[in-house]
C-alpha cells in the first residue's frame, strides 16, 4: 500500500533523475564554456578548453559526425543510468525492511525478462546501423591530391609531402623555456615547425613510425590513427575553417610520449600551394620550409 | 532456522580426525597450508598488500599529476622523468591486473567460500592449492623486484612490442615476463582444481542448477583463465625470445608484426577484464539475495547470462585495437560482438534490481556496497557500449575517456564487489564483527571519493586528454586537479577500510551464531559456525529443500520445516 509520502518520495525520485539527466545532457550538448571560448577568439583554434565539458569543438565533418553520433549515445546512457538508480532508490524507499518487513517469493516474470533482453538488442541495433555508417565515413578516404606522411619517432614527428616533391621536416615539441611570450598557453603543444595543410581539401593522411608504435591523433578534427613501425595506416581529414589545431601522440611511445605534439596549420588553397612551392625553393638550397609560427606561412611568396 | 538440513549421509569420520595433529603449527602450517580455509585466508592476506602498493602508486600518479609541470618525478638533472612515471603506470596496472583482485576473488573467497557453499570438506587437490598460493606470491615478489632492475618496465602493463623489445634493453622487462609466467601457472592450476572441485565434489543433492550463484562465477572464471592463459603465455614467451634469443615474431625487420602480440595479448586481455569482475557478479548475487530476504531473480537467466558474457568475452578482443588499422569488416565485426555482451549484462542488472523489488531489505554495510555496485557498474558498462563503436574510438581511444571507463567498471565495480564480499563474510571468516557505522563511514568515503575521482575522466578524454602522460597542457589543469582530490579522499577511505578490518579481526565483536545475517542466508556457508572449524563437512550434508537460490524455489515458503 502506498501512504501519500510513499508516492510524493517516488515522485521525487523521478522528477530528480529526470532534472540530472537533462540539465546533464544540456551541459554536454551545449558546452557554455566552450561556447564563451569560441565567441571571442579572433583566429581559429583546435585546443581542448579549461573545464570543458564535452568535446574539443569539431572542425571537420567527420568531428562533427562524430559528436552528433556521441549526443546521442549519451542520450541513451543518460537514460539507462538514471532508469537503473531511479529503481535503485525507489527499492530502496520503498521496500526497506523498516517499512516492508515480509518480502515477496517472486522469481519470475517471464513477460518482464523477454522485454528486458529484447529491448536492448532494438537499441543496440539501432546504434549498431548508424555506427557502421559513421565507420564507412571514417575509413574509406574520399579522393585527394594532397597526402601527409607522418613518421612517429622518438620524441618527434616527421612529416613528408610525397606528392609535392617529397618535402621533408621534422616537428619537436618547443621546451617551455623556449616558448615565446605569447605561446605560453600552449605549452606542451606549440612546436616548432608546423604542419601546412589547405583548408577545405580532402587531405590523405599516412601513418607510420620509424621505432616503437605511436599515434597520430588530432581531436578537433576527429582523426586518430596508430604509427606502427613497418606498416602503413590510413586516415583522411577535411579542414573546414582557417586555423590551428593541435594534436597528441595517443600510444606510449618511451620517456619522452607526453612531449611530441603535432601543430597543424590549415591555410587557403593558394596560400598553400605558394607555402609548397616556397618550401621546394628551400628544399633545393638545403633550407627547411620554416613555419616556426602559425603567421609564417602568411609570409611566403605567392 | 531456515537453512538447509544436515542429515548423515556417510558413516561418520570423526575418529580419523579425533586426534589433534591433523594439522602443523606455527610457520610450517602456513608455509605448507593445504586447509581450503588457510589458504583463502593466505591469498586475502597477500592481496591485501599488493592492493595498498598499488593504490599507492596510484597516488603517486596523481600528486605528479595533480598541476601542470612535472613537479615530483624529475630526474637528477631536474628534467621530467617520464621513465619513472611510466615505471609507476606499468607497476599499478601489474598489480591491479594480476596480483590484486583475481587473487583476492577467486584465490581468497574462491578458496575459502566454494567447498563450503557445495559442501565439500576441502578442494579436489589440496597440495596443488598450496602450490598456486605460492606462485602467486613469487609473481608478487618477482614484480617488485622487476621495478627496481635497471630503468624498470615503462611499456604500460601492455608490454606493447617494439617499445617492450628494442626500447627496453635491460632485464627489467624479462623480469616481468617471468612473473607474470608465475601468476599464470598459478591461475592455470587454481582452475583445474576449482573446476574438478566443482564438477566432482558438490554434496549429494546439490545439483549444478542448485549451486549458489557465487560457485557458478567462480566456476566460470576458471574455465576463462584455463583458456585464455596459455595464449598469453605464448605471446608473453614470444616476447621474451624476441628479446634474449634473436626472434623476430613481433619485429618487422625480420617477417614478424607488432600487430601479432596485440592479438595473442588482448586474446587474453578481454577474458582477463570478465574473469575480475565475474566472481563480483556472483559475490553481488549473494549479497542481494541475503539482504532483500528474497532469492535471486530469474536465477537460470542469471546462470546463463554468466555463461554467456564468458562466451561472447573470447570473441570481442580487437575492440582494443579499433585505431591499429585492422581493415573495415574486422572492426565493424567486433564491434557488434562487443555490444551483444551488453544484452546478457542488462539482464543480470535488471535481475538483481527485481530481486530487490518486493523484497525485504535490510540495509547494511554489504548491501550498500552491493546497491553501489549496481549504480555504478551500469554508468562503466553504458560507456563501454559508446566505446565499442570504432568510429567513436577515434575520439577515445589513449584517452582519459577509457580510464573512466575501466575504473568504473573496475575501481567502482570489482573493487566494490571486493568490499562486499569482507563485509558480508568477515564475520564467518574471523568469528569476529566489523562495527556497522564504521562500514558504513567506509562505503559512504569510497563511493564519494570514486565517484569525484574517475567521473571528471570522461570530461578530460573529451577534451583529448592522452593516457599515460606524466604532463599536460594548462587547459587540462582544472579537472585534474578535482581528480587528484577525490583520489586523496579515496586514499583515506580505503585506509580507513583496511583499518576496519585490522580492528575487526583484532577486536570486533564475537559472533557466536554459525547465521548472523537472519533469513535471507541460505548458502551452506551459514550451516557451520563461524570461523568454521578447521575440517568442515567431514560428515557430508543432504540437500534435500532446494536452496532458495535455485530455479525450483517458486513459491516455497522459508519457514516450512523440510519432512524428513
Amino acid at each position: 500500500m502506498m501512504r501519500s509520502i510513499d508516492k510524493l518520495v517516488v515522485a521525487l525520485i523521478v522528477i530528480a533523475m529526470v532534472l540530472v539527466g537533462v540539465a546533464f545532457a544540456a551541459f554536454s550538448f551545449y558546452d557554455p564554456i566552450q561556447a564563451a571560448f569560441y565567441a571571442n577568439l579572433e583566429r581559429v583554434i583546435g585546443v581542448p578548453v579549461e573545464w570543458q565539458f564535452n568535446f574539443q569543438h569539431p572542425f571537420s565533418e567527420i568531428a562533427r559526425s562524430l559528436h552528433r553520433f556521441h549526443n546521442f549515445l549519451l542520450a541513451i546512457n543518460i537514460a539507462i543510468c538514471g532508469l537503473v538508480a531511479g529503481l535503485v532508490m525507489v527499492a530502496v524507499w520503498l521496500y526497506r525492511d523498516s517499512r516492508h518487513p515480509v518480502p515477496a517469493r517472486t522469481t519470475h516474470n517471464t513477460p518482464l525478462e523477454v522485454v528486458w533482453t529484447i529491448l536492448p538488442v532494438i537499441v543496440l541495433l539501432v546504434i549498431g546501423t548508424w555506427s557502421f555508417s559513421l565507420l564507412r565515413k571514417t575509413d574509406f578516404p574520399p579522393q585527394s591530391d594532397v597526402t601527409l606522411k607522418a613518421r612517429g619517432n622518438q620524441w618527434y614527428w616527421t612529416f613528408t609531402y610525397p606528392e609535392n616533391g617529397g618535402i621533408e621536416f621534422s616537428s619537436n615539441i618547443v621546451p617551455d623555456d623556449k616558448l615565446a611570450p605569447e605561446q605560453r598557453s600552449l605549452r606542451l603543444m606549440a612546436v616548432d615547425q608546423y604542419v601546412v595543410l589547405p583548408v577545405d581539401s580532402a587531405v590523405r593522411i599516412l601513418v607510420t613510425a620509424s621505432d616503437v608504435i605511436h599515434s597520430f591523433g588530432v581531436q578537433s578534427l576527429g582523426i586518430k590513427k596508430d604509427a606502427i613501425p613497418g606498416r602503413i595506416n590510413e586516415t583522411w581529414t577535411r579542414i573546414e575553417r582557417e586555423g590551428t589545431y593541435y594534436g597528441d601522440c595517443y600510444e606510449l611511445c618511451g620517456r619522452n610520449h607526453a612531449f611530441m605534439p603535432i601543430g597543424i596549420e590549415a591555410v587557403s588553397r593558394q596560400r598553400f600551394d605558394a607555402w609548397i612551392a616556397d618550401a621546394r625553393r628551400r628544399m633545393t638550397q638545403g633550407l627547411l620550409p620554416s613555419v616556426r609560427a602559425p603567421t609564417d606561412v602568411a609570409r611566403a611568396e605567392p | 532456522m531456515t537453512t538447509p538440513p544436515v542429515t548423515s549421509y556417510a558413516p561418520s569420520v570423526e575418529e580419523l580426525h579425533s586426534s589433534d595433529n591433523d594439522r602443523p603449527r606455527g610457520l610450517l602450517r602456513w608455509l605448507t597450508a593445504t586447509n581450503h580455509k588457510d589458504i583463502g585466508t593466505l591469498y586475502l592476506c597477500l592481496a591485501a598488500t599488493t592492493g595498498l602498493v598499488a593504490v599507492s602508486l596510484s597516488i603517486v600518479m596523481r600528486l605528479e599529476l595533480q598541476s601542470p609541470g612535472v613537479q615530483w618525478l624529475v630526474d637528477s638533472s631536474g628534467a621530467p622523468n617520464g621513465q619513472l612515471y611510466n615505471v609507476i603506470v606499468t607497476a599499478h596496472g601489474l598489480y591491479m591486473m594480476f596480483f590484486v583482485i583475481i587473487p583476492a576473488m577467486f584465490g581468497g573467497f574462491g578458496n575459502y567460500f566454494v567447498p563450503l557453499m557445495i559442501g565439500a570438506p576441502d578442494m579436489a587437490f589440496p597440495r596443488l592449492n598450496n602450490l598456486s598460493f605460492w606462485l602467486f606470491a613469487a609473481g608478487a615478489t618477482l614484480l617488485t623486484c622487476a621495478l627496481f632492475f635497471g630503468t624498470g618496465p615503462g611499456t604500460g602493463w601492455t608490454l606493447y612490442p617494439p617499445l617492450s623489445s628494442i626500447g627496453h634493453r635491460d632485464a627489467s622487462v624479462d623480469m616481468v615476463i617471468l612473473s607474470i609466467h608465475l601468476s599464470g601457472a598459478s591461475s592455470i592450476v587454481g582452475s583445474i582444481n576449482m573446476i574438478t572441485t566443482i564438477f566432482n565434489m558438490r554434496a549429494p543433492g546439490m545439483t549444478m542448477h542448485k549451486m549458489p550463484l557465487f560457485v557458478w562465477s567462480i566456476l566460470i572464471t576458471a574455465f576463462l583463465l584455463l583458456l585464455s592463459l596459455p595464449v598469453l603465455a605464448g605471446a608473453i614467451t614470444m616476447l621474451l625470445t624476441d628479446r634474449n634469443f634473436g626472434t623476430t615474431f613481433f619485429d618487422q625487420t625480420g617477417g614478424g608484426d607488432p600487430l601479432l602480440f596485440q592479438h595473442l595479448f588482448w586474446f587474453f586481455g578481454h577474458p582477463e577484464v570478465y574473469m575480475m569482475i565475474l566472481p563480483a557478479f556472483g559475490v553481488i548475487s549473494q549479497v542481494i539475495s541475503t539482504f532483500s530476504r528474497k532469492p535471486i531473480f530469474g536465477y537460470l537467466g542469471m546462470v546463463y547470462a554468466l555463461v554467456a558474457i564468458a562466451t561472447l568475452g573470447f570473441i570481442v578482443w580487437a575492440h582494443h585495437m579499433f585505431t591499429t588499422g585492422i581493415g573495415f569488416t574486422a572492426q565493424a565485426y567486433f564491434a557488434l560482438a562487443t555490444m551483444v555482451i551488453a544484452v546478457p549484462t542488462g539482464v543480470k542488472v535488471f535481475s538483481w534490481i527485481a530481486t530487490m523489488w518486493t523484497g525485504a531489505l535490510d540495509l547494511r554495510t554489504p548491501m550498500l556496497w552491493a546497491i553501489g555496485f549496481i549504480v555504478v557498474f551500469t554508468v562503466g558498462g553504458v560507456t563501454g557500449v559508446n566505446i565499442a563503436n570504432p568510429a567513436f574510438d577515434v575520439l577515445a581511444q589513449d584517452t582519459y575517456y577509457v580510464v573512466a571507463h575501466f575504473h568504473y567498471v573496475m575501481s567502482l565495480g570489482a573493487a566494490f564487489g571486493l568490499f562486499a564480499a569482507m563485509y558480508y563474510w568477515l564475520g564467518k571468516m574471523s568469528g569476529r564483527q566489523y562495527p556497522e557505522w564504521a562500514g558504513k563511514l567506509h562505503f559512504w568515503g569510497t563511493f564519494i571519493s570514486a565517484n569525484l575521482t574517475f567521473f571528471p575522466m570522461h570530461m578530460l578524454g573529451a577534451a583529448g586528454m592522452a593516457r599515460r602522460y606524466i604532463d599536460y597542457p594548462e587547459p587540462f589543469s582544472g579537472w585534474n586537479m578535482l581528480i587528484s582530490c577525490g583520489a586523496y579522499l579515496g586514499a583515506v577511505s580505503f585506509l580507513f577500510g583496511l583499518g576496519v578490518f585490522a580492528y575487526t579481526l583484532l577486536a570486533g565483536r564475537r559472533i557466536t551464531e554459525a547465521n548472523y545475517w537472519g533469513a535471507g542466508a541460505t548458502t551452506l556457508e551459514w550451516t557451520v559456525s563461524s570461523p568454521p572449524p578447521y575440517h568442515t563437512f567431514t560428515t557430508l550434508p543432504l540437500i534435500e529443500a532446494p536452496p532458495l537460490a535455485s530455479s525450483e524455489a517458486n513459491g516455497i515458503d522459508v519457514r516450512r520445516p523440510v519432512s524428513g
